[in-house]
């Protein structure tokens, strides 16, 4: 039961690194960004290129993508995104329902729809068998790069200038502006850092969650749970919703698996029956 | 003679922020009540708290002596408790018309009828016609509000309140940012409804306070500092101290 | 007493015309339903087809009432027409052929599964809305997935045996019957809902729509108004579910996938959400480029798709229908 838990964790970490970054821009810029799973996409594969055609090394190859998905975070945000900043929320879904269909034709065309393998390097293999508890050493390294990046974004946030900047625009836009701070530039390096942050999740990811073009749908719905509970425009809550919604998934699998994903998607109604602005979000205003 | 709207030991947090401090506000029916103070000190708070837009921290909402605490907004709209907003809160893609009507509709508890077509009740219509026409809102009516200027949305704001046909009527800034002509308008309009219709009033502009307020209340941090007619509440040394520092001689 | 209450101005018989206008049926209006009958002569070989174009509509329909006028967020209206579908699919293949009969108790279903789960849809911010209706969907294709001993999982319901309409007007395979039977539905349904988008609470649906957190100071109570049409959307989408079951005899459960969700938004989008008309000139588009470029690999229908919405969002925003009422409107 533990390894069942242990094994949560590390889904969540991999459901947190990917959605933080949308959730972030959802309590940023207000926008509905369910294209947002593309770029874990993307990062993903070009991981698998990096990999397999320029024989990179696995631990050079995962960065990269996420930088290179963080900078088509920045392109589309400056020449796409940000058109749309200030319209209705309907108009933003279909648009990046819109984005998210392009993404997933393209992804088919280049890739084909067969799963990616990826060949871990061999100090990522095995396991650490205790009493009652298998750790396997790949989603122990997720785990634990997964804190890291959660403790750094904290101080990221908190401790920097650039934080400061960012929370001020969280809070409110038009007084930011005000006091001479470049909104625009904020939103586009948040923007920018969410789809790196998801890049790196779709790079570590494929081992667990698999790759093919449908990745985006897939899990898209997880990607928008982890939000909506754990509230939008925070990374703690983030961090706690898509650590229960991995154990929730991991453990219903496991234990029922004839649910499937029935057991996620009751957790979540449950979640935001009880609290509708999410387990850490301040309420939305409509 | 007993207050049409009062409230019992109203208090508001906001975190450690009491923005409503124990106020024991009474208004009396048929009057024409100011409400006053500096920015910030609760005035709109306190209407919110009054139509039920905010739910008290503590203490209790009376209308005509019942306990309207636990009522939600639009409970206490139908039983006459009306308010305008500071901002226009209107509705952008509806005609102005169209915007009145629906306030008529409700007051006729039409709202729910779903067969014949809104514009063939015209016990209604004439209502709503009836209400731009007082408002001077006619050549406008089928326009959408969103193309209007920002003085006659205001009027549009004032005329849904009217369009309820309140028993209290509460008015937050209803000439703020309005030219000349607009506000002329809304006042003239005001000062003209009977005194079936209780006002309570929140401005800024003492010179209309004074021309039609019989009864003034001053809202200072959150606390009633002073109530009584207007050339009392004039002369008053603690009011002067609010708005201009000190104690004036006279 | 009308306006003696504020002044003695006279009520002035102005321009109401905004208002009773509107409700009056246009001749452009009398010409599409009149036109619609043809297809029956014009394309006599894809009556099936046809009538597929009035059950999406009937669909769509559906989703502009609660998303176009009343402004609620919703990916879930497969699950109402699911439910509709299996109400229909299981009646038909336990004895109750009766298509009328099986319309009525899909309807019903769907509407009790809208009313109940209309107050959660109603908490909440957009987000949440999304969520909401996305999740309910989603459990419901789950369960049907697992609860095959009931549904039948991918294969469908088996033994499906439906009656004549009417009893005189058996459901053959070149679909003369379903086309009648699909378009007069979609018909009534229309003039019914197109009734309701001009009555006072259709009115009122517009506003808290364009404003709902102005409506409660004007007396309304929103949440029983949202339920309300949600529950009637919920009718109108089991409807066309138990319509889709009994024309073509089959029930599987992909009615309640993902992609028709997807797919229904895109068509009110292309249409014009917010208009009526756009629902049915939406899919009549949409399900004929479709089945045009069938031939055409899905991948390529995906991403183009995907691009067309991205245009339509960015520069067309009221759909077809809704760009040519605005031009209306300013030519007037």
């Amino acid at each position: 039961m533990l390894t069942v838990i242990f094994d949560g964790i590390a889904s969540g970490m991999l459901l947190f690194l990917i959605s933080v970054g949308l959730s972030v821009t959802l309590g940023l810029m207000g926008f509905v960004n369910l294209a947002h799973g593309a770029f874990a996409m993307l990062g993903g594969y070009v991981c698998v290129m990096l990999l397999n055609q320029a024989q990179l090394p696995f631990l050079a190859a995962v960065p990269l993508a996420a930088v290179v998905a963080g900078l088509a975070g920045i392109v589309l945000e400056r020449t796409l995104y940000r058109r749309l900043y200030g319209a209705a929320h309907l108009d933003q879904v279909l648009f990046s329902i819109g984005l998210l269909l392009m993404a997933i034709g393209a992804a088919h065309f280049f890739f084909g729809d067969q799963q990616q393998p990826v060949v871990l390097p061999h100090f990522l293999h095995g396991q650490i068998n205790l009493p009652g508890l298998d750790i396997g050493i790949y989603r122990l390294f997720l785990v634990v790069t997964g804190l890291a990046i959660a403790a750094g974004l904290e101080l990221l946030v908190r401790r920097t200038p650039f934080g400061a900047r960012l929370r001020a625009a969280v809070d409110n836009a038009t007084a930011a502006r005000g006091v001479g701070i470049d909104v625009g530039s904020v939103f586009t390096l948040a923007f920018a850092l969410g789809s790196a942050l998801a890049g790196l999740g779709g790079a570590l990811g494929i081992e667990v969650l698999g790759l093919d073009p449908g990745f985006p749908l897939k899990y898209i719905v997880y990607f928008l749970i982890v939000v909506a509970v754990g509230g939008s425009g925070s990374i703690k809550g983030s961090l706690f919703a898509a650590i229960i919604l991995g154990i929730a998934d991991v453990a219903g699998k496991y234990y029922v698996p004839q649910a499937g994903a029935f057991a996620i998607y009751a957790v979540m109604i449950a979640m935001l029956i009880v609290r509708p602005e999410g387990l850490f979000g301040r309420r939305l205003a409509r | 003679m007993s207050a049409v709207l009062e409230t019992k030991g109203l208090v508001r947090c906001f975190g450690r922020f009491i923005a409503i401090d124990q106020v024991d506000f009474r208004v009396q029916a048929g009057a024409r009540h100011a409400l006053i103070g500096p920015n910030g000190a609760g005035k709109t708070t306190l209407i919110d708290l009054l139509t039920g837009f905010l739910e008290p921290t503590a203490g209790d909402v009376l209308l005509d002596g019942e306990h309207v605490t636990r009522l939600r907004q639009h409970q206490r709209a139908r039983r006459g408790l009306v308010r305008t907003f500071q901002i226009n809160r209107l509705f952008p893609d509806l005609t102005v018309l169209e915007s009145v009507l629906m306030a008529v509709n409700e007051r006729r508890s039409l709202a729910n009828r779903f067969w014949r077509a809104a514009g063939s009740f015209d016990a209604a219509v004439d209502d709503a016609c009836a209400v731009l026409a007082d408002l001077n809102l006619v050549e406008v009516a089928n326009v959408r509000t969103r193309k209007l200027a920002y003085g006659k949305q205001r009027l549009v704001e004032v005329a849904l309140a009217l369009a309820s046909r309140p028993r209290v009527l509460l008015l937050d800034e209803p000439a703020a940012g309005v030219p000349a002509a607009e506000s002329r308008e809304v006042l003239e309009t005001i000062s003209r409804l009977p005194r079936s219709v209780t006002i309570v009033l929140i401005e800024h502009d003492m010179d209309l306070v004074f021309r039609f307020a019989d009864r003034v209340s001053v809202l200072v941090n959150g606390a009633l500092l002073a109530e009584g007619e207007p050339e009392a509440i004039a002369r008053d040394p603690a009011v002067q101290q609010v708005y201009l520092g000190e104690a004036v001689d006279g | 007493m009308a306006g003696a209450w504020l002044a003695e101005s006279t009520v002035a018989r102005f321009d109401r015309s905004g208002v009773a206008r509107a409700a009056r049926w246009h001749p452009a209006e009398w010409a599409f339903w009149l036109l619609a009958p043809a297809a029956y002569f014009a394309f006599p070989h894809h009556l099936v087809f046809v009538s597929q174009i009035a059950i999406t509509a009937l669909f769509c329909v559906s989703l502009d009432l609660i998303l176009g006028y009343a402004g609620i967020l919703s990916l879930g209206q497969t699950a109402f027409f699911g439910v509709g579908a299996y109400t229909a699919g299981l009646l038909a293949s336990h004895g109750v052929g009766d298509p009328l009969l099986g319309l009525l108790a899909a309807g019903a279903c769907a509407a009790i599964l809208g009313f109940t789960t209309g107050f959660l849809v109603l908490r909440g911010a957009d987000l949440t809305r999304l969520m909401v209706t996305l999740g309910i969907a989603m459990m419901l294709y789950e369960a049907a997935n697992k609860l095959t001993s009931l549904t039948g999982g991918v294969d469908g319901i088996q033994g499906m045996k439906v009656e004549p309409l009417l009893g005189r007007f058996g459901f053959d395979l070149y679909g003369r019957t379903a086309f009648w039977y699909s378009l007069v539905m979609l018909f009534t349904l229309f003039w019914v809902a197109r009734r309701l988008v001009h009555s006072p609470l259709g009115l009122s649906l517009r506003g808290i729509h364009a404003n709902a957190a102005r409506m409660p100071a004007l007396g309304t109570p929103v949440d029983w108004r949202l339920s309300a049409i949600y529950t009637i959307g919920a009718a109108y989408a089991g409807v066309a579910g138990a319509l889709l079951a009994q024309t073509t005899q089959f029930v599987a459960v992909d009615v309640l996938a993902f992609p028709r969700s997807a797919d229904l938004l895109l068509i009110l989008v292309l249409g014009g959400a917010g208009t009526l008309y756009g629902a049915v000139v939406g899919t009549i588009v949409f399900l004929t480029a479709r089945h045009l470029l069938s031939d055409v690999d899905p991948q390529y229908w995906q991403f183009w798709m995907g691009a067309l919405l991205v245009l339509i969002v960015m520069f067309a925003r009221d759909g077809l229908v809704g760009s040519v009422l605005r031009l209306v409107r300013r030519i007037r």
